[in-house]
């Protein structure tokens, strides 16, 4: 077991009821990587990433950030926890507060940052998304792609290590899917350790360091982009691959 | 305007209506009247005092009981019920004279008629606050919470600045109701000696004996309040949903 993984993911399994949601998932990633995960509807994906971050709670199996484990029940796990910033599908942005306010909410109450210094860098995340000019409005005044970056801004606003997205074009009108995954590249870029839960393969391509596949709360493929798409091992994959790149 | 409409006709008719009026008991052109009558609207001090500081308490304290309601811990929810269950069995009528005679004596201390009257209505009403805000709470979406938490927000700041402000829009028309219901129970603290509206009435009745003209003037002066308050929640209602999707 490596000890320069970011973040590791030993034996990890978790039940709904008797439902068997991840089955002894490991999974390592190490600083920098881009990890893309697919694989079908109900496979564990959003659960895995949810155990990560600790919205979900897994009863087996350990989950170390940076060599610190995160647990339910585990004292002070908050500064660990905000090393992770997360990407929802449905963006999840607070509707009662402006786009700004959104945005400095997490850097003034969690990270104690003054007014004045919160907005400076609330509206550098804005630029870095593209919409500045939108800084004033309410989330419902703006177009799905926009509530999106503005999403991912305010995940960066906390300065993660780590980005964790959770089908983030999944309820995006297609014309709006480019402007967020056009985000996501430039961010990749930057050298940001990302997990991406999505079905966008033309980005998993360009980004993705690992490709996963899932298929009922098991990861069944772990490969590098090129083996992956070419000749994966399993044919669970092989035939999900040929289903959603079909068209 | 129908309403008032509506309110215009329904005095004209009572006066209209045969039987012995005897207006000059308020007539405010007539030394007596005019003493009268200001005798009757003065009881509004205390009604609308009454009623406010009921209400502030209340929320307050259905708020704290609406929070472990929320738990998933049972013991917590357990909290809840019983407090919900218990305060909602009592009738308020009786809640007022068991604080003002009977919580004297238990706690060994003096409460005055208006504190009283406060604390009687309050504890009654925040039963209903409580399942208010329970029910507010719990229609903010899961995604909110999630949200807060990603970026690490505690739970306090995460109630504070993400949920209760999405809530209280929610529950406006709500809290709005439970004040008109409020200053419709605040005359029952009329019992225990309060001067608001309904004892000045009763006190005047007696001394002379214009039941009819008298009560007339008292259900007015409620109807008078209610329009007020209800097109003040409407007001803060409309202000409120303009930033804020639904
Ligand atoms: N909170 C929950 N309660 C019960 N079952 C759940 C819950 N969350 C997820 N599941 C179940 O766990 C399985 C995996 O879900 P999920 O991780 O969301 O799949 P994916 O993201 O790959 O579509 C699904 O069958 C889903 O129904
Ligand atoms: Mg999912």
């Amino acid at each position: 077991m490596s000890t320069a993984s970011l973040i590791s993911v030993q034996e990890v399994s978790k039940t709904f009821g008797n439902f068997q949601a991840l089955n002894t998932v490991s999974l390592e990633i190490c600083q920098g990587e881009r990890v893309v995960v697919c694989g079908p509807s109900g496979s564990g994906k959003s659960t895995l990433i949810r155990c990560i971050n600790q919205l979900e709670h897994h009863e087996t199996g350990k989950i170390l950030i940076d060599g610190v484990e995160v647990k339910d029940g585990l004292k002070n796990q908050r500064q660990t926890l905000s090393r992770l910033g997360m990407v929802f599908q449905q963006f999840n942005l607070f509707p009662h507060l402006s786009v700004l306010d959104n945005l400095t909410l997490g850097p003034q109450r969690a990270r104690k940052m003054e007014k004045a210094e919160a907005e400076a860098l609330a509206m550098s995340y804005l630029e870095r998304v593209d919409i500045p000019e939108q800084a004033g409005k309410f989330p419902r005044q703006l177009s799905g792609g926009q509530q999106q970056r503005v999403a991912i801004a305010r995940s960066l606003c906390m300065e993660p290590d780590i980005m964790l997205f959770d089908e983030p074009t999944s309820a995006l009108d297609p014309e709006m899917i480019n402007e967020v995954l056009d985000v996501m590249v430039e961010l990749a870029g930057s050298g940001m350790t990302m997990i991406c839960v999505t079905h966008e393969m033309g980005f998993a391509r360009k980004v993705a360091d690992k490709m996963v596949f899932m298929d009922h709360g098991e990861i069944v493929e772990s490969a590098r982009p090129e083996k992956f798409f070419s000749n994966p091992d399993s044919s669970r994959c092989q035939d999900f691959l040929q289903k959603i790149l079909r068209h | 305007m129908t309403r008032l409409l509506a309110i215009t006709g329904f005095i004209l008719f009572l006066s209209g209506c045969s039987g012995n009026w005897g207006w000059y008991v308020v007539n405010p052109t007539t030394k007596n009247g005019l003493s009268n009558l200001g005798f009757l609207l003065d009881g509004l001090y205390y009604t609308v005092l009454i009623s406010l500081c009921a209400i502030l308490i209340s929320v307050v304290i259905g708020l704290l009981i609406a929070l472990p309601g929320l738990s998933s811990k049972r013991r917590f929810r357990g909290i809840n019920r019983t407090y919900v269950e218990l305060v909602r069995a009592v009738p308020i009528l009786v809640l007022i004279l068991w604080v003002y005679y009977g919580l004297p004596q238990l706690a060994g201390i003096s409460i005055s008629v208006f504190w009283a009257g406060v604390l009687a209505l309050a504890l009654s009403d925040s039963a209903f606050e409580a399942e208010i805000f329970r029910a507010g709470i719990q229609s903010i979406d899961k995604g909110q919470y999630e949200a807060a938490h990603s970026i690490s927000l505690n739970y306090t700041d995460t109630m504070r600045y993400v949920i209760l402000p999405q809530a209280i829009r929610r529950i406006l028309p709500a809290l709005g109701n439970q004040l008109v219901y409020m200053l419709k129970m605040s005359s029952l603290v009329s019992i225990i000696g309060l001067q608001e509206l309904t004892r000045r009435a009763n006190e005047l009745v007696v001394t002379e004996y214009r039941p009819l003209e008298i009560y007339t003037i008292l259900v007015l002066e409620y109807l008078f309040l209610i329009l007020i308050v209800s097109a003040g929640v409407r007001w803060l209602e409309k202000r409120m949903q303009t930033d804020v999707r639904h």
